[in-house]
């Protein structure tokens, strides 16, 4: 049989599927097993009781200098920010998508100025931000819309002119308004395509949280690692980087989840079924 | 009473003249199929009654008045594909067309207006056969019900025209002449006229009142850009066919005096002369 007519069925899928993953943590366990038996002491690769050691500190003790139980701060203050940054800059990209999307007039007027400033660097405007609006949180909040918003545009722009045109025709042979078809016509099919891109920007949304969060702060999970980066804490750095990865993975899932049962036209649409 | 008129309509675009010279008179009630080669401009023309185009020269109106720059509900349209919504369930797609009329600002109807719009809607459904499907999306039906829905929807907003752009071209025979049958009567029920663009000749001559066909006269390489198609027969479909009277012309009373060979009192129930070729 040709290779790609081979299909694994559900128990050589999920083999395959976990593979990749015992790969990495046996290359760990004997890579930090090696470097342990020279070095005991050694720091760049810690074993699983040092992982157990921190986590333990991090996530269950108080810490001794301020009482807090520094990883659920961290994650309280870093969600915060992540998640006022996205809704801040879907809400208005929905809006701008929508107005450049459906108003020729509006496109005229936006879409240039918003391929240009989708072409700016939002790192590189970071420090214009803390100069501006100071240190706090609404530098970090900033950066997040700032990087994420452009992209959320145009994509949506792209979306709403992907509608078939004879849906436009066909709202206004029914009597609607331009208003009307915005909010019965469009955005309805808009949302869970606006889903979908946040999906695809969680990645750079953390992206900018850390990075922000790494530079000036003090709190948050990017401000963490880069912090006890100085003593080498690959003890502290590995779990909370897992932690992330599993908080990502979790934002993504929970979107996906809450678009099928939101939208269940959306994917019959989609799979043409 | 709907009288379309279309005086002396040519459309160009760019270099290229697609149409030219159109003139045509299209009495109240008609149902007129617009048959010719692919890429002759049957679309273009329809989108010009639609007022998604606007002609390059001449007018077109309904009535005397002019058409409006911009689709309305005075002109219904069913498109081959993409005409009805796919996040509306088959009732939302056939109620929108009330909501949106009835509030200019949500979109949306409650109460007694509600509970009207979806009985109304309900009714209508149940006239296409899709009573079963309701709840159903789109997406969850076959190419000739969602054909079907597209028909109720249009026709709930009562428009005085139905614009239809091979409709059928994409069902398998079978249920075409089940659609075909349910044109047919909703031609007969509704008070409006039907233009139908079909690159089926058996299916214009099966449906209409009235065919016309498009086409280039003028076909050397040369003169393909600067001359567009015009209107090259206009054929009364015989027996003649009366909306609102599905069995006129097969009772032999009816039967008009024309010396025409092919119509003997003994074929008078055969309406497709199409069908015989
Ligand atoms: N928006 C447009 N811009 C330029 N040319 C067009 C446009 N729409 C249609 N045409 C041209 O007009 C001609 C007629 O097209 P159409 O009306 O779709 O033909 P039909 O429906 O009879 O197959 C084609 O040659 C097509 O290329
Ligand atoms: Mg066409």
């Amino acid at each position: 049989m040709r290779l790609i007519n081979r299909r694994p069925d559900r128990s050589l899928w999920l083999i395959l599927a976990v593979l990749p993953f015992l790969a990495l943590l046996i290359a760990y366990a004997a890579g930090s097993a090696v470097r342990l038996a020279e070095n005991p002491a050694d720091k760049l690769l810690p074993g699983l009781t040092a992982f157990a050691d921190a986590i333990d500190r991090m996530a269950l003790e108080p810490d001794k200098r301020t009482g807090d139980i520094l990883l659920w701060v961290d994650t309280g203050a870093s969600l915060t920010r992540l998640v006022a940054g996205i809704a801040i800059a879907a809400a208005g990209g929905l809006l701008v998508g929508m107005l450049a999307g459906l108003l020729p007039l509006a496109r005229a007027a936006l879409s240039p100025f918003v391929t240009v400033v989708s072409m700016v660097p939002p790192l590189a405007v970071l420090p214009i931000l803390f100069i501006v609006v100071g240190l706090g949180e609404a530098s970090k909040i900033t950066l997040i819309v700032i990087g994420v918003m452009p992209g959320l545009i145009r994509d949506l722009m792209l979306k709403i002119d992907d509608l078939p045109r004879q849906q436009l025709i066909k709202a206004q042979t029914l009597g609607a308004n331009s208003w009307t078809i915005a909010i019965r016509v469009v955005l309805p099919q808009i949302l869970p395509r606006l889903m979908d891109s946040i999906r695809l920007n969680l990645g750079p949304a953390w992206l900018f949280l850390i990075s922000a969060e790494a530079i000036a702060s003090e709190s948050g999970l990017g401000y963490r690692i880069f912090l006890v980066r100085r003593y080498l804490a690959m003890d502290v750095i590995l779990p909370y980087v897992a932690w992330i990865t599993l908080l990502c993975f979790l934002m993504d899932w929970g979107l996906r989840a809450a678009q099928s049962r939101a939208f269940p036209w959306f994917d019959r649409a989609r799979t043409g079924q | 009473m709907t009288a379309i008129s279309v005086k002396n309509v040519w459309k160009e675009y760019g270099e290229q003249v697609v149409l030219e010279r159109i003139n045509l008179e299209i009495a109240p009630r008609s149902f007129v199929a617009l048959v010719g080669p692919s890429g002759c401009g049957k679309t273009t023309f329809l989108r010009m009654l639609l007022s998604e185009e606007l002609p390059t020269r001449g007018e077109i109106t309904i009535d005397g008045v002019p058409l409006s720059p911009e689709p309305g509900p005075d002109r219904g349209v069913v498109f081959q594909r993409y005409s009805v919504f796919p996040h509306l369930t088959v009732l939302g797609n056939v109620m929108l067309g009330a909501e949106l009329r009835g509030s200019r600002l949500l979109g949306r109807l409650f109460g007694s207006s509600h509970r009207q719009a979806r009985d109304d809607a309900a009714a209508l459904l149940d006239a296409v056969g899709l009573s079963h499907a309701l709840d159903k999306y789109p997406a969850q039906l076959s190419g000739g019900m969602q054909q079907r829905l597209a028909l109720a929807q249009a026709l709930i907003a009562r428009p005085k025209v139905l614009l239809l752009d091979e409709p059928f071209g994409a069902l398998d025979p079978g249920i075409r002449a089940d659609v075909h049958k349910l044109m047919r009567q909703l031609w007969h029920q509704h008070p409006m006229s039907v233009v139908m663009v079909t690159h089926d000749l058996s299916e214009a001559f099966h449906l209409a009142t009235r065919v016309i066909a498009f086409d280039r006269t003028r076909t050397l390489p040369e003169e393909r850009l600067r001359y567009g198609a015009c209107i090259t027969n206009d054929i009364d479909v015989w027996p003649k066919r009366v909306a609102g009277q599905p069995d006129f012309g097969r009772d032999p009373a009816h039967l008009p005096s024309r010396d025409d060979p092919a119509l003997d009192p003994g074929q008078s129930d055969r309406d497709d002369p199409a069908d015989a070729a």
